[in-house]
């Protein structure tokens, strides 16, 4: 073993690149999915061979909202729920760059929920990833609108009575252009997820169910992390053709895993220029009339005439 | 006489191989790499870390295959393998 750690001074981490290592030890908790999250992340970019100069991250608040903190990209870390607004902004105002939303179900649907809704609808080009760890994890294990029927959780003392949200069923149904669910067992198969996102037009949606150890498994009895994994890996199966809509997450039932939707749609800003294209078409010599005007001498013709000169 | 290839057992394929290097003080002890390694390489070590955790250790050596398993579901990026130079 000395022998590794002598070595270990020499090579650095292959990620170091993207990750801002100063930052490390992450403050998530032993057992936590988002640093495999944020590997596939990483490892998504890197295959998908997009500029690094030209990517920005952009998080919302909780556990998740950290992420952008920890990447060494442009990185915006905004007011909680309004991830997608800034996101919007930032990529109708430099169209070359790749945005890439990363944040939580806590933040992206409940506080920001119609802003991911009404981004889906428009088709705005960029990428959602939402990290879906069941509960509001950094606050304290309070009812999410993602937490299943009949789980505890801090202000669910006797089990939550609410419905809740399917996530990839609500991008899928509000427009999206590309919906995936994974977990983060799956790792190879969300990396390449992540890669397919970055590359692609259009409102782009994946979902990573994510182990919360400290607040979700305390609560449930679901053991430390690992044994969340283990129960992801026994519980979920690969289906690219199911109904999004379909198939919620509840607390025992399968995790149905897969690319639900991939489609070419047309996004927002081609619709934009579209529209505005069609609207200036109308004037047949729009050329002219802005050439014309340049020419009519308005100051000199206009004559000047006051009730003092008479 | 000559063969279409060498005998069998005359020359061992080349295997790839993987050399790991853990990052001990980053460890966070969740065992991810340890359970999903799939040929068993590492362990739960007896040692604590900076901050009071079980990193794990290598126990096979050369068994690794470079397969890169470990690297990717470490949620602390603590772990990373590299390729053995012969």
């Amino acid at each position: 073993m000395a022998n590794n750690t002598a070595q270990l001074q020499e090579k650095t981490h292959p990620m170091e690149d993207l990750l801002r290592m100063d930052r490390m030890p992450h403050i998530w908790c032993s057992g936590c999915g988002l640093g495999s999250a944020v590997t596939a992340f990483v490892e998504g970019l890197k295959k998908a061979g997009v500029s690094y100069d030209k990517t920005a991250i952009v998080s919302g608040i909780g556990c998740t909202g950290r992420v952008a903190g920890y990447v060494r990209l442009d990185s915006y870390h905004t007011t909680h729920g309004r991830a997608i607004p800034f996101a919007t902004g930032l990529k109708l105002a430099n169209r070359d760059l790749t945005v890439f939303v990363f944040s939580g179900d806590g933040d992206l649907f409940a506080i920001g929920g119609n802003h991911l809704i009404h981004a889906a609808r428009r088709n705005v080009d960029i990428n959602v990833i939402c990290v879906n760890n069941f509960i509001y994890g950094m606050t304290g294990g309070q009812n999410a609108p993602t937490t299943p029927l009949g789980a505890y959780s801090s202000t669910a003392p006797f089990g939550n009575y609410e419905m809740p949200f399917n996530l990839v069923g609500i991008a899928a149904a509000s427009g999206a252009s590309y919906v995936a669910r994974w977990t983060t067992m799956h790792a190879r198969r969300l990396t390449d997820s992540i890669a397919t996102a970055a590359n692609k037009k259009g409102f782009c949606f994946i979902e990573i169910v994510s182990p919360c150890a400290t607040v979700f498994a305390r609560k449930n009895g679901g053991g430390t992390g690992l044994d969340l994994l283990k129960e992801f890996q026994t519980r979920s199966i690969i289906d690219h053709e199911a109904d999004p809509t379909q198939i919620p997450l509840t607390m025992d039932n399968e995790i149905v895993c897969g690319e639900f939707v991939n489609e070419d749609s047309p996004t927002f800003w081609e619709n934009v220029q579209a529209g505005i294209k069609s609207q200036l078409e109308k004037f047949s010599n729009w050329e002219e009339m802005q050439s014309n005007s340049r020419k009519i001498p308005h100051k000199t013709i206009r004559k000047y005439t006051s009730s003092r000169d008479s | 006489m000559r063969f279409w290839e060498k005998p069998f057992g005359k020359e061992k394929p080349k295997t790839i191989c993987g050399e790991i290097h853990i990052i001990n003080d980053r460890c966070k002890g969740c065992s991810f790499c340890i359970e999903y390694c799939p040929r068993d390489v590492l362990e739960l070590s007896k040692d604590f870390n900076k901050k009071g955790y079980h990193p794990p250790i290598v126990a096979k050596p050369d068994m690794c295959t470079f397969c890169g398993l470990c690297e990717m579901i470490c949620p602390d990026f603590a772990i990373f393998v590299t390729e053995k130079e012969e």
